[in-house]
């Protein structure tokens, strides 16, 4: 995959791109583990919430990007 | 001997029973919990809590560290620029963290760093550096030198290592106080014209 920036062209930078996004993943684990475990004390609660963390983050970050993507396209 | 209360609606408990911690010396949990991540609830006997804090906390700080081939943590000297602010968050995490402070002031008293320069600052000396293509060229301090060289790690091992110190915060809130529970506000601390209009509905539902 190849990035246009401007008028330089670098290839492979979106999928260099992508695949920092993946440091991303034991992040939003052990952020979501952390705050549920910080609202709850029984295991069970706190395994429900992180999910629903984990969901919500993902979400925020999937807006984020599709928001960067446009306005990139845009540009 | 310190308790903390959860109310039956967030006890969790199967039968709306409200549950009761131990948190024994508060202020003791608390400082366990920043000195090593967990070790405040084991300390109370909340080992899965512990365990899980632990895991999760120590497992990002030396995850951090292993990114930033252990040069993301760090105390910079007074008057070294930049400022290294985000070792105040990394100190967080507590003992793990201490090597940099112990290095600094060893730096500040002239000596030479501990234990190969790990968690040490970065010398203020211009540094060569080699690129991948066989190029030298000379950064104007060891800091530079890290940043190009291990690009973009040093920054994720940054992250890594702030975000760490800063999850433990809330481990010690934890620790001394027990879980967060904001509870919605009692009908009578609120509007009285508001539980009017909820027991109006009530009734008219029913």
């Amino acid at each position: 995959m190849t990035m246009i920036l401007g008028e330089t062209t670098i290839p492979g930078a979106a999928t260099l791109a992508t695949m920092q996004l993946w440091y991303a993943a034991p992040l939003i684990v052990s952020v979501s583990l952390v705050c549920a475990a910080t609202r709850h004390e029984l295991m069970a609660p706190i395994l429900q919430h992180a999910a629903r963390f984990a969901v919500w983050v993902l979400g925020f970050m999937l807006l984020f990007m599709a928001l960067i993507t446009l306005m990139q396209r845009m540009a | 001997m310190a308790q903390a209360i959860l109310p039956p609606e967030f006890s969790g408990l199967p039968d709306d029973q409200p549950l009761v911690i131990e948190l024994k010396t508060p202020w003791l949990a608390a400082l366990l919990a920043w000195a090593v991540p967990g070790l405040g609830h084991l300390y109370q006997g909340r080992t899965g809590k512990g365990v899980l804090f632990f895991l999760c906390v120590l497992g990002t700080f030396l995850y951090g560290s292993y990114l930033g081939d252990g040069k993301v943590v760090y105390a910079s000297m007074p008057g070294q620029d930049p400022w290294r602010w985000q070792y105040y968050c990394q100190a967080g995490v507590g003992l793990p963290a201490l090597p940099a402070w112990i290095q600094r002031n060893r730096a500040l008293g002239g000596k030479p760093p501990l234990w190969g320069g790990w968690m040490a600052p970065p010398a203020g000396t211009r540094t060569p550096w080699v690129d991948d293509s066989g190029k030298t060229s000379t950064q104007p301090d060891e800091l530079a030198a890290w940043i190009v060289g291990m690009h973009p790690r040093h920054e994720l091992g940054t992250v890594f290592t702030v975000i760490a110190g800063l999850l433990n915060l809330l481990v010690i809130c934890d620790a001394y106080a027990g879980p967060l529970v904001l509870r919605p506000p009692a009908a009578s601390a609120r509007d009285p014209s508001d539980a009017e209009r909820d027991a109006a509905n009530a009734s008219g539902k029913g």
